[in-house]
């Protein structure tokens, strides 16, 4: 039986999208404390304002993140929902489960939890939503004995890595997102545990540049496959879109009549480099024009693929607006190779150049991209050992107030008033 | 033998990471891992990716919403358990994905998931809306402007048909946020919900100087609208505390993250701001920023009637207007953001244009306009 009225809550089990609401009460029924989530979402729903208190910080022995803290501020009225801390695991790479894992990790969480999770939290973690501080211990120990399963990161620490699901199930990964997602998850696993950052940092793997996982929009650190030769051509499956045997953009358009595929006006004319041409009934692409934006195979991934020489392009610093703006990642180092041969040595070695950096001159809770803007990514650069190429701008500087070096201009900065004087009265 | 809180480090484990992921794949992902060719759609919610080898493997996308049981999630398992060899995934969308190697196990999977009432509703592929992908919102935050799940499900039940076919010009991917903070990373998202604080931070004099560093408080502003001052608490103490000046404040919210005792949410105060034309693909055109369109919408639970209007009017504008595979992005700077405005019926007001940092970058410097409506 529900244990508070929810009039406006009710009103969102109708309708075809499906309804949280009737999901939480399906869960009350063995998990009472979910009456008390309704029941003060409901009087949220009244007042208009949230019913949380701010922060809270607890955790296990040993890591500095991973729980968040939650408490409610009206715990007289909904003692079930009093402590109800956040737990994140970490997800393994591309999101994809065995039952049998799942259900042990709901097992573990019907035990110890509200029964209510988040599949799964923006940064990519799996999130357990709702517990109280004496189920910590015993629920992180069930998991690691049990079903061998961490924590992920929460803090001024690195958050728990994420990945697209690469070459496990897409045409385009030109590598291995998950064995580099893994990799660098198990190998930073004191980093993701225990804040020593000035802020949060986070890494994310995308396969392609139609990024998938949004790293060039959310990561501090992001790896984006790419790659160096020409793209491949099928020219029999060419036709077979020419002659509309084979939708284009893999039939992504079927909802509605577009009219007869035309191969000129949705792939060359689409071009953003202008970079392709039929030559009779040959698909042709100068390839050192083409930027891989991948329109083209997007829209005839039977016909076209990546080349064969692939890697990733590594772009540091992107983050969301508060304080200083929103930021995309900038392009550091336009092709690497992600080798899991060498356990990743070239990546690696990028990532601690840009943490004994950030971790020196980074203010507290400034991201990597923030000391990057307030430092300049001149001096980036040359921290990183890194040569400025035309590709690391959009367009060179229009203004002209160069921040020259001493060591930079002849005869040095040091010069002599009185000797000048004698030339030029004041 | 399970923990001993008498000797909690005893046998103790850590750092042991996620499970690795090649023990969760389905049989016909691990033996075509790197393999695959290409894929099509072969109806809305129905891919199907194509191996060197000639094997195939369908999947059946669906919604979820995100903050969801393990009662839902154990139903997911049966379904896996009797389709799909004991394996499933969540897509970065918050989508569910259930995986079978021949077409002839695909109708009973889509029958099964049909027959359980609604649960499991089928699309999210190609020219569509995908799943939104959300914040907590009043469920589960201690900052949020609004609530998100709430939202989210009043917007989807209006956009429903966009879900389930793809009949729009490219995909469309709505986000919330339900503060500034943006976990929700809606700032490149065609469509964002954000929830905005309009009312300055409130001082608990009573509170701050036991619950907050005061500099780490007058700090986090980025405009310097927090001083410190001294004040008389309740007991008619003097107390160290700080002001707000607030003509230089932007309601980030920034402070209160920093200190508890400077709280800023408010029934009427806050609300929600719509962007739109943001995008993270490198398709044809760069990844983009969204842009604020609308400053503000009211709370008005539980079906925020005016956010879920406005962006059906977007919604339904583009559909109209954009050229196949035109992102709303490329559609609006196609047609100018002065004609978005004019077909869309969003009034224009000075909120939209920019006057914060490198604000400049956005005013136009050029005599090349559109007369529209707006021109009186």
């Amino acid at each position: 039986m529900p244990k508070h009225d929810t009039p406006m809550l009710d009103q969102l089990e109708s309708g075809p999208w499906p309804s949280f609401v009737t999901d939480i009460k399906r869960q009350a029924e063995k998990k009472p404390e979910c009456w008390d989530i309704l029941g003060q979402l409901e009087l949220s729903y009244k007042d208009r304002v949230t019913h949380w208190k701010h922060g809270g910080i607890v955790g296990v022995f040993g890591y500095g993140g991973g729980i968040v803290g939650r408490y409610s501020d009206v715990p007289k009225q909904f003692p079930g929902v009093a402590h109800f801390h956040t737990v994140r695991l970490a997800q393994p790479s591309g999101k994809y489960y065995s039952t049998k894992h799942l259900r042990a990790i709901m097992d573990l969480w019907e035990k110890y939890g509200s029964g209510m999770t988040n599949m799964h939290g923006s940064t990519g973690d799996l999130v357990l939503l709702g517990t109280t501080t004496p189920n910590l211990e015993p629920l992180f120990y069930d998991l690691t004995h049990d079903i061998g399963q961490d924590l992920g990161g929460s803090g001024s620490n690195l958050r728990t890595p994420a990945c697209c699901l690469g070459k496990s199930r897409c045409e385009w990964a030109c590598y291995d997102t998950q064995a580099t997602c893994n990799g660098l998850t198990q190998h930073y696993q004191d980093e993701i545990h225990r804040p020593a950052f000035p802020y949060k940092f986070k890494f994310k793997f995308s396969g392609c540049p139609n990024d998938c996982v949004a790293a060039i929009a959310r990561s501090d650190f992001a790896l984006i496959g790419t790659w160096k030769d020409d793209i491949r051509i099928n020219q029999a499956e060419v036709q077979a879109y020419i002659n509309g045997t084979t939708p284009p953009n893999g039939g992504a358009h079927a909802g509605r009549d577009w009219g007869k595929f035309s191969i000129k006006k949705e792939v060359i004319d689409l071009c953003p480099t202008e970079c392709m041409w039929m030559e009779g009934d040959e698909l042709k692409i100068d390839n050192s024009n083409c930027n891989r934006c991948m329109h083209c195979l997007n829209v005839m991934p039977k016909a076209l693929r990546p080349g064969t020489q692939q890697g990733a392009s590594v772009l540091v610093g992107a983050k969301a607006p508060i304080l200083d703006g929103a930021q995309f990642a900038t392009l550091i180092i336009p092709f690497i190779d992600v080798n899991p041969d060498n356990d990743f040595e070239e990546v690696i070695e990028v990532i601690e150049s840009i943490w004994d950096w950030w971790m020196e001159v980074g203010k507290n809770r400034e991201r990597v991209g923030e000391t990057m803007q307030r430092i300049g990514l001149p001096t980036f650069l040359s921290v990183m050992n890194i040569d400025a190429i035309p590709q690391h701008v959009k367009e060179p500087r229009s203004n002209p107030y160069v921040f020259w070096k001493e060591e930079e201009v002849e005869g040095g900065f040091e010069r002599d008033v009185v000797e000048f004087r004698k030339r030029h009265a004041q | 033998m399970g923990y001993d809180p008498e000797n909690p480090m005893v046998d103790r484990i850590t750092d042991l990471g996620p499970p690795h992921y090649e023990g969760m794949f389905p049989p016909v992902i691990k033996e075509n891992f790197g393999k695959w060719l290409y894929h099509e759609i072969i109806q809305p919610g129905v891919l199907v990716h194509v191996s060197e080898t000639g094997a195939e493997c369908y999947t059946v996308r669906v919604a979820s919403a995100r903050l969801i049981s393990i009662e839902l999630i154990r139903e997911m398992c049966d379904i896996a358990d009797t389709h799909c060899e004991g394996s499933l995934r969540f897509t970065t969308r918050n989508n569910v994905e259930f995986m079978v190697d021949s077409k002839a196990k695909v109708q009973p999977l889509l029958d099964d998931l049909a027959s359980r009432g609604g649960k499991f509703p089928i699309g999210g592929t190609g020219a569509s809306i995908s799943n939104p992908v959300h914040t907590q919102g009043w469920v589960h935050c201690h900052t949020p402007a609004t609530d998100a799940s709430g939202v989210v499900k009043a917007v989807m039940d209006e956009l429903f048909d966009y879900f389930t076919s793809m009949k729009l010009p490219a995909q469309l991917r709505v986000a919330l946020a339900c503060c500034l903070n943006m976990c929700g990373a809606v700032h490149a998202s065609d469509i964002a919900i954000l929830g905005v604080h309009r009312k300055p931070p409130m001082v608990d004099h009573d509170a701050i100087s036991g619950l907050c560093e005061l500099p780490l408080a007058i700090s986090a502003c980025p405009l310097g609208a927090v001083k410190p001052m001294k004040a008389t608490n309740s007991k008619g103490e003097e107390v160290k505390s700080v002001t707000v000046n607030a003509d230089r404040c932007m309601f980030c919210g920034n402070c209160y993250t920093m200190c508890p005792a400077m709280p800023l949410a408010d029934p009427d105060g806050d609300g929600i701001a719509i962007l739109v034309g943001g995008k993270i693909s490198n398709a044809r055109t760069v990844p983009a920023f969204s842009k604020l369109v609308i400053p503000f919408l009211p709370n008005t639970p539980p079906r925020w009637p005016e956010t879920v209007d406005a962006i059906k009017q977007i919604v339904e504008a583009y559909a109209k207007g954009a050229r196949k595979y035109e992102r709303v992005a490329d559609w609006c700077a196609r047609i100018g953001w002065e004609k978005f405005f004019e077909v869309t019926g969003i009034p224009f007001t000075n909120k939209s244009v920019d006057d914060y940092r490198l604000a400049y970058d956005t005013w136009r410097t050029t005599t090349q306009f559109k007369f529209t409506s707006h021109i009186k």
